[in-house]
């Protein structure tokens, strides 16, 4: 399990999510020996807990399915999940890098029968859920997860659940005597996709998030459309509930700000467009959206959904940027205070939920990164210099839709590929 | 003097009222960085009192209306609580601009007449550069008797309170009224004001 051949013809790719998915297999397919290393417990990234694709409206479910046949078909791809690069040494064409691979707990044996997960009874919050409800400690990431094993969580090693959920285990598949590794590889060329996180949301504070239970993030809302997120697909809200029939979405939470993330998320303003799409799929024409922008920035063929949406009787515009949220108290309905700039008009609206638009921040800063990259002004990477070896691809190098990151990621592995075969020529 | 400053000022911008502002208010050239989000406006506590908020003056200004700005009191309004500079995404210093229109509108002679702030800022700046220090006493009876004795005397009765209080702590002594306290070197410090005017001007291109 834990020996990994690798030599400086290998490619790193950092990060398993879409982007991550797409420099490995590209690379792969052009016969490259390639290691993906994936913090969390599966493939698939943020793009696994999306609900639907702008603008077709398509389940990714559909694309993810086709990278990970792609990736079953391949034996150039070593995959690790729950592996961390903790440090990488060396010069291009010749890195050494240090990776820290956590306990699964679960083996290759795992049919993901779920006899352990019913056997547990501690809950955890769940990650994939944005932490919106639990989870058994005994899991499958989700539907989608890739290695579709359980893991266990490490909280409950060394209480009774682990034992109960040992004994459960009809193929002898829960291992607790799995202890943190470290491996070291050689590699020549490193692709690094470690991708997005939203942004702390509480700290825009006028809109009183963490503090008002009805206001959310579009990351969130995503998971209440979702049939396998908390609420079934329903669009509930939280305080109580209720039907969100009328949800408001706030565009540029944290994006183009000086005070938060000084670049456009690019991809907020389509995913609130498509979000407006949940709401009319759920209540039909008692369905009440309103978009609250600066400006809608739906560029080439995306415009056409925009202009689709509105067309959306259910679906109205107000151009301004929210300047606060209050709460009614008695109903813990959200209030959107702020002044229209088509008219001046001040406003205190009214909805059930208020959804932010939440902007992209990198998951790891460019300048935490342990190889020499150079970080934009949003902690991105800036596109790699010519004689680079490391590449950023997908949004750890800018906010990008799953469209432009798989493009990005495919010219990231193109350039990992021409430092390895240089390397390899350097050999012969 | 006031108005020639403004046919001079009209002549030199014609009908460039954004460089205008740009070259002669206080962070002027700020005032192209809006993008017209609307937060300033939506967090002014005084928002819904006035008529033109921030937002609003500033694409006033790129539209060319510059009597409507230089005449509007909404400027005159503003109470530097800074909550529109705080959440500015674009961090404009809204309210130093809010002060800088007022001042020039001011220079100008064309801030609104009988606009208390603008009445209050005049006669702070007479009192205190007199002799380099506030003298409460004669600031407080100006601004209650401009309007008249009657309304003097209202107005006294009223802050009757505050008054004695005032005096019982030493905040304000009733003998300031002969002139009162001042820094050591008034000379010097008028002659300090004069020069700071001078620069400003100059750098404001009202003189050469």
């Amino acid at each position: 399990m834990a020996s990994v051949v690798a030599t400086n013809q290998t490619i790193l790719v950092v990060g398993g999510g879409v982007s991550g998915m797409t420099a490995a297999l590209e690379a792969a397919e052009c016969g490259k020996q390639v290691v993906l290393v994936e913090n969390t417990a599966t493939l698939g990234g943020r793009t696994s807990v999306l609900y639907r694709y702008f603008p077709k409206l398509c389940h990714p479910v559909c694309g993810l399915e086709i990278n990970l046949r792609r990736l079953k078909g391949n034996r150039n791809v070593r995959v690790l999940t729950l592996a961390e690069v903790t440090g990488i040494s060396g010069t291009r064409g010749d890195f050494t890098v240090t990776v820290k691979r956590s306990p699964r707990y679960v083996n290759e044996n795992c049919t993901a029968c779920g006899a352990c997960a019913e056997a547990v009874s501690t809950q955890v919050p769940n990650p994939w859920n944005y932490g919106l409800d639990r989870m058994k400690a005994a899991y499958l990431p989700h539907a989608m997860a890739y290695p579709q094993r359980y893991v266990l969580d490490p909280s409950i090693i060394g209480t009774p659940d682990a034992e109960k959920a040992k004994a459960a285990c009809k193929y002898g598949a829960i291992d607790l005597g799995m202890a943190e590794e470290t491996l070291e590889l050689k590699v020549g060329a490193i692709v690094w996709a470690t991708g997005w996180q939203p942004y702390d949301a509480a700290r825009i504070q006028p809109y009183g998030y963490g503090r008002f239970p009805n206001v959310i993030t579009s990351v969130e809302f995503e998971r209440l459309a979702d049939p396998h997120g908390p609420t079934g697909g329903k669009i509930l809200r939280p305080s109580d509930g209720k039907e969100a029939k009328d949800v408001a979405f706030i565009q540029c939470a944290g994006s183009r700000d000086e005070n938060h993330l000084r670049h456009c998320s690019r991809i907020c303003c389509m995913a609130s467009l498509k979000q407006t799409q949940y709401v009319r799929e759920a209540f039909g024409d008692g369905a009440q959206s309103t978009v609250y922008y600066i400006d809608i920035r739906a560029i080439d063929r995306l415009e056409d959904f925009y202009a689709r949406v509105q067309k959306d009787t259910t679906v109205r515009f107000v151009k301004s940027k929210v300047a606060r949220i209050a709460e009614d108290q008695a109903t813990r309905d959200p209030i959107l205070h702020g002044v229209d700039t088509e008219g001046y008009h001040r406003y205190a609206n009214r909805h059930d939920l208020a959804v932010l638009a939440i902007g992209m921040a990198p998951s790891v800063k460019a300048a935490d990164i342990p190889a020499e990259v150079v970080e934009d002004s949003s902690g991105f990477i800036e596109a790699a210099a010519e004689r680079a070896a490391v590449f950023g691809a997908g949004c750890a190098t800018n906010a990008l839709d799953v469209n432009r990151s798989v493009q990005n990621a495919t010219a990231a592995a193109l350039r990992a590929i021409q430092v390895v075969n240089r390397a390899a020529r350097a050999e012969t | 003097m006031a108005s020639d400053l403004n046919a001079q000022a009209l002549a030199r911008y014609r009908n460039d009222f954004l460089r205008e502002v740009e070259e002669r208010v206080d962070e002027g050239e700020w005032v192209k960085m809006c993008m017209q989000c609307g937060v300033c406006a939506g967090s002014c506590p005084f928002g819904p009192h006035w008529e033109h908020s921030p937002q609003k003056l500033f694409m006033m200004i790129r539209a060319g209306k510059r009597d409507e700005v230089l005449q509007s009191d909404s400027m005159w309004m503003c109470t530097s609580c800074y909550n529109c500079v705080v959440r500015c995404p674009r961090k404009l210093p809204i309210t130093t601009i809010m002060h800088g229109i007022a001042t020039y509108a001011h220079r100008l002679g064309l801030a609104p007449k009988r606009q208390p702030t603008r009445d209050f800022s005049v006669v702070f700046w007479e009192n205190f550069t007199r002799n380099g220090r506030a003298n409460e006493m004669r600031l407080m009876l100006r601004l209650w008797f401009k309007d008249g004795i009657g309304a003097g005397i209202k107005k006294a009765l009223a802050m009757k309170n505050v008054g004695l209080g005032m005096l019982r702590t030493r905040r304000m002594s009733p003998f300031e009224i002969f002139g009162g306290h001042g820094v050591k070197d008034v000379k010097g410090f008028q002659a300090m004001i004069r020069k700071a005017q001078e620069i400003e001007d100059r750098r404001r291109g009202f003189t050469k």
